[in-house]
């Protein structure tokens, strides 16, 4: 067996337990960190096939921003577990019927790949440098997707900003620029005032 | 010798596991090499730092333990590392001793692809620009984990406080190191210095000139003022604003676990400032191309811009006063982030004219 082979697996243990976690924890913010640790295993994961770029732009993005962002949620929520149980039996065909749903849709990607290719994804060559192979790809070949992907966010971005814009009445915003511009003659006025006289 | 031992160690523990081993030894060897050194200057950073603010404040400055109180740093270490760690009631225990951990991890980890002199670098990757900016971005976990295991509420302020800092700025830092590498056309540190030491000046043998500080004036800026708001220093110190929430996400911590966030903040001033002299400064090469500058050691070149530029932080903490947590908001997203998106698109239609000088 060789050396990366004995680390894939290693790699592979430690994010399938995180990822039970993820959904057996009672604490959200374990949850969210058991998230987190996933989230670098599969880096890693990614890093054993030399998909660097692809690796740390995971790393980046969701450990570096998203995960930051939810943490800061999930730690602000005030969650009452008891309440959150309460519909569990109520709501478990539902869910059951959705996990199901989604693990068959994931089944049949997988063994449409499978039908397909027969070898497990190669590694790429140490040398090549993936991140210039990517962008290749992605400005030539898939531009058009790209695109609209960037698009899609965009909706996204003026979507998420125009729900949560309101403007308060009481609120006092000041001009940092009128700010900068105060001298301390429009401020302060310096009286000079008498000694009071002893009595 | 690698080689000898590499051979030693096939016959040692056989053709599968040898190697692996070697490789092992040696990367430990390595990183040992940088972060025993790198300790060390962050001890002494804090006696500079006390140092330099002391001159500006016209004090002295620590000069009681050892020789002029060269040994401050030492007796601060020793005093530390010898204090109890407290754990307040209800603290998340895991949690709270994982944070600093955490915090110091991200901090040594990305000295591993910073290359001090040509060829000086424990890992030569790639993506060393992205390597970076995945790890620093992780120090805030630190940060937010501290806040949260605490169970204190001051804790927890400063904890929100830089989440949302460190991410609103990492956004202004990622745009400005975009053009960088824009520019030299690569995400290797090793061969973003390299682009540096080309181009009509360099040529000329005024290499300080050719270097991106240069044309990437308005990047330099705000990289570098991203950097000091990345490690939460002064001006940009809400996180843990002594005044207000007395030193928040360390409030709790003592002994060890405090100074190992001390050390993880100073280590992050000297990667931002290795960063800004390796992307803008030209990294490990001399100013001026002439015999007397080749003679000294590149490395020697790299380690005196890190320290004029890690001198600067303490400059601007002992000068500035601290801002207002909307206007570091402000400046972050409605200054810097819009700055950088129309300086990505200036060089990117300067480099497509005929004048473009990143050949």
């Amino acid at each position: 067996m060789a050396f990366e082979t004995v680390l894939f697996y290693a790699f592979g243990a430690v994010l399938l337990a995180a990822a039970l976690r993820v959904i057996t924890a009672r604490n959200p913010v374990h949850a969210a960190l058991y998230l987190v640790l996933a989230f670098v295993t599969a880096a890693a994961l990614w890093l054993l096939l030399h998909a660097e770029f692809l690796a740390l732009a995971l790393v980046l993005v969701y450990v570096g921003a998203v995960m930051v962002l939810f943490l800061f949620v999930v730690m602000m929520l005030d969650v009452n577990l008891e309440r959150l149980r309460e519909g569990f039996r109520q709501h478990l065909p539902l869910a059951l019927a959705v996990g199901v749903l989604m693990a068959v849709e994931m089944a049949l990607v997988l063994l449409h790949r499978w039908q397909g290719v027969a070898a497990p994804p190669r590694a790429l060559a140490p040398e090549d440098s993936n991140t210039r192979a990517l962008g290749r790809l992605l400005y030539t070949q898939y531009a058009y997707a790209f695109e609209l992907a960037a698009v899609v966010l965009l909706v996204a971005i003026v979507a998420a900003i125009a729900l949560t814009l309101r403007r308060r009445k009481d609120r006092r915003l000041v001009d940092p620029a009128e700010q900068v511009r105060a001298r301390r003659a429009e401020r302060v006025r310096l009286v000079s005032l008498p000694a009071e006289k002893d009595r | 010798m690698t080689e000898g031992l590499l051979a030693w160690s096939e016959a040692r523990f056989g053709p599968l596991w040898g190697p692996a081993l070697y490789e092992f030894a040696a990367s430990l060897a390595f990183i040992v090499a940088i972060v025993a050194p790198l300790m060390l200057a962050v001890a002494y950073l804090t006696l500079w730092e006390r140092k330099v603010i002391g001159w500006i404040q016209v004090r002295i400055g620590p000069n009681r333990v050892g020789p002029r109180g060269l040994l401050q740093p030492i007796a601060d270490g020793l005093k530390l590392l010898f204090k109890e760690v407290v754990f307040p009631a209800n603290a998340s225990k895991p949690l709270y001793v994982l944070a600093p951990i955490v915090a110091i991890t991200a901090a040594l980890a990305a000295w591993a692809v910073i290359p001090f002199a040509p060829d000086l670098v424990l890992s030569d990757i790639d993506a060393g620009l992205l390597y970076i900016l995945a790890l620093t971005s992780m120090g805030v976990y630190g940060v937010i984990l501290a806040g949260w295991a605490s169970n204190s509420k001051y804790a927890f302020l400063g904890a929100m406080r830089s989440a949302a800092q460190m991410v609103s700025y990492e956004l202004a830092m990622g745009f400005a190191l975009v053009v960088v590498l824009m520019v030299s056309g690569s995400l290797n540190l090793s061969a973003i210095v390299a682009a540096q030491n080309r181009g009509t000046f360099a040529d000329m043998g005024l290499n300080f000139l050719s270097w991106n500080w240069l044309p990437l004036l308005p990047m330099l800026a705000v990289y570098f003022i991203a950097g000091v708001a990345e490690t939460n220093r002064a001006p940009f110190d809400v996180v843990e604003g002594e005044s207000e929430i007395v030193a928040g996400h360390m409030v709790e911590y003592s002994g060890m676990a405090f100074a190992l966030f001390f050390l993880a903040e100073y280590a992050n001033m000297l990667l931002v400032s290795a960063l800004t002299a390796i992307l803008f400064f030209g990294g490990w090469a001399p100013p001026l191309a002439s015999p007397l500058a080749d003679a000294v050691p590149p490395i020697v070149w790299f380690l005196l811009k890190v320290f004029v530029l890690v001198s600067l932080f303490l400059w601007i903490r002992a000068t500035l006063p601290r801002y207002r947590y909307d206007q570091i908001m402000r400046l972050g997203w409605k200054v810097f982030i819009p700055l950088t998106l129309v300086w990505i698109v200036v060089i990117g239609a300067w480099m497509q004219t005929p004048w473009n000088i990143w050949q």
